[in-house]
């Protein structure tokens, strides 16, 4: 058979069609695998606040920030 | 006679010239040195200085006045080298705490307060 059934519930008669029924279903049934884990990872979180330096310009500054430190040693 | 007198200016100049004290630019302030010896100012993973507790109000001002300073030497340097500030700064940092010594603190890349000691220090992956 096609097509929705017609159920209906309770006194107040409200027809509940089967689709908003399978609905429900799929929603109790989901509900487990929404639970939120609260549970502290293994690994300590790495927080990044460089966010925009570039590697390659990083490599190329090796050199000179050494440079750099060494003439200025009395603010580093 | 001449010789001799001209001998005898001669070492007498070089002798005024190597007794001259040698300039101290390039040296630390010697409370800065205390403060770091004492864990009261560290290297943070930014290429600036940090206190830690116990820092009086003449600590932070001369941390103040040496990030300032740090950030003018990273910002022309920046220009020369054609980077941002942040970036100088960031290599900064990672020198500066492989120049630490142990016993003095740095800031590892969590940004949690270590010690030095001697064993290598606890690097941004992203060091040079």
């Amino acid at each position: 058979m096609t097509g929705k059934w017609k159920v209906t519930f309770g006194r107040s008669g409200r027809a509940v069609t089967a689709g908003a029924l399978g609905a429900m279903l799929v929603a109790v049934t989901m509900l487990p695998a929404g639970c939120v884990n609260v549970t502290a990872p293994d690994k300590p979180i790495v927080i990044e606040l460089n966010i925009n330096i570039r590697q390659e310009v990083v490599y190329r500054l090796d050199g000179a920030v050494d440079e750099l430190i060494d003439e200025n040693a009395e603010i580093f | 006679m001449r010789d001799t007198v001209s001998k005898i200016i001669g070492t007498g100049l070089a002798a005024a010239l190597l007794s001259m004290p040698v300039t101290a630019s390039a040296q630390r302030d010697p409370a800065y040195t205390a403060a770091r010896s004492a864990g009261i100012i560290g290297e943070k993973s930014d290429g600036y200085l940090g206190t830690l507790g116990g820092a009086d109000a003449d600590t932070q001002r001369m941390v103040e006045d040496l990030n300032i300073k740090r950030k003018a030497v990273y910002t022309r340097e920046a220009q020369e080298q054609n980077a941002t500030v942040q970036e100088v700064a960031f290599v900064g940092g990672c020198k500066q705490i492989s120049r630490t010594v142990p016993g003095e603190k740095y800031q590892d890349p969590n940004g949690n307060w270590q010690t030095r000691t001697a064993a290598p220090p606890q690097l941004s992956p992203r060091c040079p």
